[in-house]
């Protein structure tokens, strides 16, 4: 099951960069999103993979079980997770707003503050 | 404590100068002009203690674990120069009353040249060489500003950065010098490296240290090869000129070299450095200084000439050329400081500085004209004036010297006779001749302008007649710290019929011959011009450019806008990084595990694999958006397929949100219009791929290399019995790792704010324009 998510994860990573690598704004974001479910996945995947034994402890228990699925990461992703919302939410406004502004969606078009 | 009040007083004072000029307005320089003259009469009250070769040495620690300590020492050659330094610093004061009166900046000028007087008063009195080497660069610093006072100017800025960036690179290299000399010797006070002199100069690292200690000196004293920077700081506003490029900053390197003397003079190495670049600076300038039409450059060269003198007797050494060295520079004070701010004042009052468009001015400016031709009998070397003596012991010491005296005498008279010239041209041209139309009707100049140059001209006369008032007070003991040991005085005026006084004949008599030939000879020399026009300036030039030129370019190649580039050249450069790793690593995992997987896992991957894939094919923007929802749905139901039951439920209320916003941004949003270059279409992909194929394997990597021990059985032993829950990814978000989570909630909370203000932006009326003409 790894080999697959792991095959997986290489095509949000690719795919995600090729959307960033484009002219586009709007490609871009979505690239950018494309490279932070991959990410998440990753991380997931890399701390390995546990069916059906969620970290939670029993009712009846002390402590967990040394079957649960490593809380760790998951606690690491889910910060990501909200993060990466408020990262694509504060982008696509500012990428409107410059849209607006310049009155143009190409990247090339946006170096006047590197010149 | 007296010494350390009067060297910080300036450094105090110039912070309170801005007010005084607003509230004093007229008076201010007069004010501010009474700090150094009751600094001067301070320090003349130690001469009963110097003449008696005596010295008195303060010392605080500061940096004690470098061993610095802001330690003061007054000897005869401190005390020499401190009382220049006031007693110059007064009427400078009062002759920028005048000649700045009603600049908008006055205030500001008077900070950078109290702070200016401040810093030279501490190098000349420090004892340690790391607080001399402090005050040096602040001599330094202040002296950028006062150069560039007139900063709208842009040959004004360019001289301010030549002189910093010239001295300031010498000052780097005696940095290092010293540093070498502490480091060899163990000690850091002058007081105490003199003692040490013979073991400093049997060390094999002597000719280094020296290099780098006399770099500094000669950058700020204007030797050759870095002379250059003193004619272009002539853009400084007169009293900077007359002030620190005649009688004080260009000397500092000067008593830098007179104060390390008593280490280093004796060896060959000092000897053939020293009066070599003396020698040279002496011949280049005296010739740069009579082909100059420009009152103050002619000024600004024939110092660069006088430094010369100076630096060569440093060379020669010895009690002869010790008294010359100090006679000579004591007398160039009074006449050169004289002769800049008459140059100041012709300029202020004609509005003319070329001397060719000079002429009969005596007539107008009488008091001005007396003071001028004073100063320019003393520095012509007319007896009796103190440039006689100062000529007469330079001429003595290249006589008695064993090593190419007539060499160094015959440059010596050249010197000489270029500045007999000089005089000519500064004050015959200027007072004497037939009137000229000048842009300003010339008229005499307010008493706060010409009571300087008539002192110091005067003072050039009296004490010339009278060389005993400052022979043992004052030179005497300034020469007997040069050589590190009491000499055996001899200046006077009058030393009988000798070969020096033949000499004098001879530099007088081809003087004025010169000054009547000048222009014939000039020509004469024309050929010379050519190889002066590739001097070190030309090289300074080529330096400052090529690496202006070499940054720009370095910009533009890796600053060049293209954001799709900087990703790219990321991407790139991170691959490169990490893929050697894991290639190290390829050994590590297989492909076995790759059948254990249920059916609605298979489902679920496809799902994310079509979802991923349409979002980068699809031509319409809809259905990439919906896509990516997909793909973020799938991501979801991965988490509750493998035990992550809080990853699923947040991720599909983001993904769900996610979608709604950029639906609702939908309408606002450009189209797909822009497409790329096929040629850069390849290029990407291949990056894509290989970065893609990166994570891959990184992720199959990590699944079998453990760097660190795990720590989630901590959290798993510990949720219940000390955080009292359950639920071990919510403690630990909650509880074991709080902070991170409020850091994670103002994220977010910035975040919010930003969007929201982005979206409520008023733009601006340019904004507004811009946008329609796009």
């Amino acid at each position: 099951m790894e080999i697959e998510l792991a095959l997986t994860i290489g095509l949000l990573y690719g795919g995600g960069l090729y959307m960033m690598l484009q002219r586009n704004i709007i490609k871009l974001i979505l690239g950018v999103s494309l490279l932070g479910h991959g990410t998440n996945l990753l991380i997931f995947t890399a701390a390995g993979l546990t069916r059906s034994w969620p970290p939670i402890i029993a009712k009846t228990a002390t402590a967990a079980n040394e079957n649960l699925a490593d809380p760790l990461p998951q606690a690491l992703i889910l910060t990501a997770i909200v993060i990466g919302f408020a990262l694509t939410a504060f982008i696509l406004v500012l990428f409107q707003r410059a849209y607006t502004v310049l009155g143009t969606s190409d990247t090339d078009d946006m170096r006047a503050t590197d010149r | 404590m007296g010494l350390v009040v009067s060297v910080f007083s300036g450094f105090v004072l110039c912070f309170f100068a801005p007010l005084i000029n607003k509230l004093a307005k007229n008076l201010c320089g007069k004010l501010l002009a009474l700090l150094p003259l009751s600094l001067c009469i301070y320090y003349l009250t130690f001469i009963p203690m110097v003449s008696k070769n005596g010295s008195k040495l303060l010392s605080y620690p500061w940096i004690p674990s470098l061993g610095i300590n802001l330690s003061f020492n007054i000897d005869g050659l401190s005390l020499l120069f401190a009382i220049v330094i006031c007693g110059m610093g007064t009427f400078i004061l009062l002759y920028s009353d005048g000649y700045l009166a009603g600049h908008k900046q006055l205030g500001r000028f008077y900070v950078s040249l109290l702070a200016f007087m401040a810093s030279m008063l501490g190098v000349v009195l420090s004892d340690n060489v790391f607080t001399i080497f402090m005050f040096w660069e602040l001599t330094s610093l202040s002296s950028y500003f006062l150069i560039g006072f007139n900063h709208e100017k842009e040959s004004a800025q360019k001289a301010a950065l030549q002189a910093l960036l010239v001295t300031g690179f010498g000052g780097l290299a005696m940095l290092a010098g010293l540093i070498l000399l502490s480091i060899t010797s163990g000690h850091t006070e002058i007081s105490t490296l003199v003692l040490n002199a013979s073991s400093i100069q049997q060390h094999t690292l002597l000719l280094p240290i020296l290099i780098l200690i006399l770099l500094g000196a000669f950058t700020k004293s204007a030797q050759f090869p870095f002379h250059f920077w003193l004619p272009n700081a002539m853009e400084a506003p007169t009293p900077v000129s007359a002030y620190l490029h005649s009688s004080t900053m260009v000397k500092v390197g000067i008593y830098f070299m007179a104060r390390v003397s008593p280490i280093f003079s004796g060896t060959n190495e000092w000897m053939v450095i020293v009066t070599t670049v003396g020698a040279i600076t002496m011949l280049i300038s005296a010739y740069l200084a009579i082909r100059q039409t420009i009152l103050k450059k002619i000024l600004a060269y024939s110092t660069i000439c006088a430094l010369g003198i100076m630096t060569l007797l440093l060379g020669i050494g010895g009690s002869l050329g010790a008294t010359a060295a100090v006679g000579f520079l004591f007398g160039h004070a009074l006449y050169k400081g004289a002769l800049f701010m008459v140059a100041g004042t012709i300029d202020h009052e004609t509005g003319e500085r070329d001397i060719t468009k000079l002429g009969g001015l005596r007539r107008y400016m009488p008091i001005t004209a007396t003071g001028g031709i004073m100063a320019a009998l003393s520095m012509a070397g007319i007896i009796p004036f103190l440039g006689f003596i100062g000529k007469e012991s330079l001429y003595t010491a290249t006589l008695h010297t064993n090593n190419y005296s007539v060499l160094l005498s015959l440059v010596s008279i050249l010197a000489n006779v270029a500045f007999v010239v000089v005089s000519g041209m500064v004050v015959y041209d200027t007072f004497y001749r037939d009137e000229q139309t000048t842009p300003k009707n010339p008229h005499e100049a307010p008493w706060t302008m010409w009571l300087g140059p008539l002192f110091l001209g005067v003072m050039g006369l009296i004490l010339g007649l009278v060389p005993g008032l400052i022979g043992h007070s004052l030179i005497g003991p300034a020469a007997s710290a040069i050589i590190g040991r009491p000499i055996d005085l001899h200046f006077v005026l009058w030393h009988g019929f000798n070969l020096e006084l033949g000499l004098t004949a001879i530099t007088l008599i081809s003087g004025f011959a010169l000054y009547i030939y000048k222009a014939k000879v000039l020509s004469l020399l024309g050929p010379l011009e050519v190889i002066l026009s590739y001097g070190p300036l030309k090289f300074y030039d080529l330096l400052i450019n090529g690496m202006l030129s070499l940054a720009s370019s370095q910009t533009k190649l890796l600053q060049h806008g293209y954001l799709r580039l900087y990703i790219l050249v990321t991407a790139i450069v991170g691959s490169c990084l990490v893929w050697p790793h894991l290639i190290s690593h390829f050994g590590v995992f297989d492909f076995e595990g790759w059948h254990d997987i249920h059916t609605n896992e298979v489902i679920v991957i496809l799902l994310i694999c079509v979802g991923a894939i349409m979002t980068f094919t699809v031509k319409s923007r809809m259905a990439a958006i919906i896509s990516l929802g997909v793909v973020g749905y799938g991501v979801g139901l991965v988490f509750i397929l493998f035990s992550a039951p809080d990853l699923a439920m947040t991720q599909f209320i983001i993904e769900t949100l996610n979608v709604v916003l950029f639906m609702l941004a939908f309408y606002h949003l450009p189209t797909y219009e822009v497409t790329t270059h096929p040629t850069n279409k390849i290029m990407n992909i291949v990056v894509s791929v290989s970065f893609g194929a990166m994570a891959a394997v990184l992720v199959l990597v990590a699944l079998h290399v453990q760097l660190f021990e795990s720590i989630a059985s901590f959290f798993g032993k510990y949720s219940l019995s000390r955080a009292h829950g359950h639920n071990i990814v919510n403690v630990i978000l909650v509880d074991f790792r709080g902070f991170d989570t409020l850091g994670e909630i103002t994220v977010l909370s910035v975040a919010g704010i930003g969007a929201y203000a982005l979206l409520k932006l008023k733009m601006t009326e340019r904004e507004e324009i811009e946008g329609v003409n796009k």
